[in-house]
């Protein structure tokens, strides 16, 4: 387990980074954020929210170590600080209440389109020449567009035009959140554009990417070998080639991981999901340094976890990770 | 074939942001009466509610946008090639403090870290925001150029340089930069793209310079101005096709080098077919 407890590591490093680098931006940028924010708000700040800023930031005449001890110690005990579009509640209640949205959007859209993608990949490698080809240009340009311009066509065309859809908020004026299956019925539907921009703006990556890796892993001697031997395609093709294409495959997915939330995020603001997503942008527009902040620490120690359940992936689906140990 | 297409659509674009405003010559601020019109021989793109002419915004936009993508990824760029060729170069424990560093940045989801230095600037120029994207926009050059940078440095001509008494410094730029220039051109290239797409979504949330014309600022106003709901397409498609379009062109050249490198990726009748 060598290659796990080293990726943990370095994991472990990257989340510090990031905790540390939440710490050093208030301070790093120019100017004093809470005195930013009262000249923007012409001085209409209630003086609670200026003292809960300085608290928040933890700026204080104490040297720089002092203060950042500090912060790892509220951060220790779950304190972000209190949000000033919330105020006086938590940042991690409100991190608390949308984060779930986040997840289960963004965590079910990301692996619907992973699944499609890399298997269309595969297919596609497999069966070069013919008219599937033809998916390539799209491939080619959906991989280049922005996702909030996706989910912009999308409520354009099947919320306002169409009407099929609704397009926006998480679940229907006219249900109560509680566990029915009226309610369940409610949130699948209001999910589905925006899974569905999801899919579609992250999906073109792993098609293109499997289908270079599947090629190149077709044109290897084990896979003439298989189709020597006579085995069926199907065979050669997913127990043979796939298996084997599917290594650099996860580990670019995985480092892709960062811009699919970001994308995400944006997707989240223009169908005005209920994620953290929507926060951060009310975060963004209130000054709302704290949320921000917090979201920002969140989203990155979330993307962490996912690079490692990846890397779980990799272990399960390469058996030399798991020979290193002996 | 590819690379031609695709070269083809950047210096289209960068013809457009170069010359494009020189031509049209019109105020993409300008209003007008003419509010929220299609498409028509006056206004060949439509015009936002204000009666701004959307093909004018579009040009002058382009400017904006493959400026600050330029400018960051030139900032990147040299930030990529510092981290890539010195981490490759000198290697032990340098090189491995950098590449951690390296990992980090490109773990950490990047938009969401835009956004909050973004937040925090107290002036939000086009200068300042392409700063912002290329702190957070380096990492995968440097990545790429540290293991260009391994396998160069062992090639006879950088221990000639060595061995006839040249400095570290001069055999990392002297020697091995101008062998590792495709490199570095293909990666800043790609860094363009990544940096007009972050500004489209920093803009997009009123986060940029919103009295400049960009087309993340044109999607930004067409989505407070309702243009969905409205039904102005026009509004919303072309910003958001020139973006995806550049895109395109920077991958038709990626693959079309990919295919020269690796012939098997070439869409050409396969033998294999013949059985399947």
């Amino acid at each position: 387990m060598r290659f796990l407890a080293r990726r943990l590591g370095f994991y472990l490093l990257t989340a510090w980074a990031a905790i540390t680098l939440n710490f050093l931006i208030p301070r790093l940028m120019p100017g004093d954020p809470v005195e930013l924010l009262v000249a923007r708000m012409k001085g209409n700040v209630d003086p609670a929210a200026i003292d809960a800023m300085r608290r928040a930031f933890g700026i204080s005449d104490a040297s720089l170590w002092q203060q950042y001890l500090n912060y790892l110690g509220n951060l220790a005990h779950g304190e972000l600080g209190r949000s000033i579009t919330f105020f006086p509640t938590e940042v991690s209640t409100v991190i608390a209440d949308s984060l779930p949205w986040t997840v289960g959007l963004v965590g079910v859209a990301t692996l619907i389109s992973y699944l499609i993608g890399t298997a269309l990949g595969v297919i596609m490698a497999w069966k070069r020449g013919t008219w599937l080809d033809g998916v390539l240009p799209a491939a080619t340009f959906m991989h280049a567009v922005p996702y909030f311009w996706v989910a912009l066509a999308l409520v354009f065309v099947f919320g306002v035009t169409l009407q099929w859809f609704p397009v926006s908020r998480a679940y229907g004026l006219d249900v109560m959140p509680e566990l029915s299956g009226e309610f369940a019925q409610s949130v699948l539907y209001h999910a589905a554009l925006p899974a569905v921009t999801i899919v579609l703006a992250s999906m073109a990556d792993r098609i293109l990417g499997m289908r270079n890796v599947m090629v190149t892993t077709l044109g290897e001697d084990y896979v003439v070998m298989a189709e020597a031997k006579g085995l069926t395609s199907r065979r050669v093709m997913w127990s043979y080639a796939a298996r084997n294409a599917i290594l650099p495959n996860i580990t670019s997915f995985a480092l892709s991981l960062g811009f699919v939330v970001g994308g995400s995020v944006l997707t989240e603001i223009v169908f005005s999901y209920p994620g953290i997503g929507s926060m951060l942008l009310k975060g963004v527009e209130n000054e709302d340094f704290p949320l921000m902040q917090g979201i920002f620490l969140v989203i990155s120690l979330a993307v962490l976890v996912a690079n490692f359940l990846a890397d779980l992936a990799y272990v399960v689906l390469d058996p030399r990770t798991r020979q290193e140990s002996e | 074939m590819k690379i031609k297409i695709g070269a083809g659509i950047l210096v289209f674009f960068a013809l457009m942001a170069i010359f494009g405003p020189l031509l049209i010559g019109a105020d993409p601020a300008a209003t007008s009466e003419d509010g929220l019109q299609g498409p028509s021989a006056q206004h060949w793109l439509g015009t936002t509610q204000t009666g701004q002419d959307i093909l004018v915004q579009i040009v002058y936009g382009a400017r904006i946008s493959l400026g600050v993508g330029v400018l960051s990824a030139l900032i990147a760029t040299v930030l990529a090639v510092a981290v890539g060729l010195v981490g490759g170069y000198v290697g032990g424990a340098v090189d491995e403090a950098l590449s951690v560093l390296t990992n980090i940045f490109l773990v950490l989801p990047a938009l969401p870290l835009i956004i909050v230095l973004a937040g925090y600037l107290p002036q939000r120029g086009v200068a300042s925001v392409a700063v912002v994207i290329a702190v957070t926009g380096w990492a995968w050059g440097a990545r790429v150029l540290r293991a260009q940078t391994l396998s160069v440095r062992r090639r006879d001509f950088v221990q000639a340089a060595r061995a006839s008494g040249e400095g570290p410094l001069r055999i990392v730029f002297y020697e091995i930069l101008p062998v590792l220039l495709p490199v570095i051109a293909t990666s800043f290239l790609a860094t363009v793209v990544a940096a007009i797409l972050a500004e489209a979504g920093l803009s997009f949330l009123g986060l940029a310079d919103l009295s400049t014309v960009s087309w993340g600022s044109m999607l930004y106003f067409a989505q407070n101005g309702q243009a969905l709901l409205i039904g102005a397409w026009w509004w919303f498609i072309p910003p958001g096709l020139c973006i995806a379009l550049i895109g395109t062109g920077l991958a038709l050249v990626n693959f079309g080098i990919d295919e020269i490198a690796n012939p098997r990726l070439r869409t050409i009748k396969a033998p294999r077919k013949a059985r399947a």
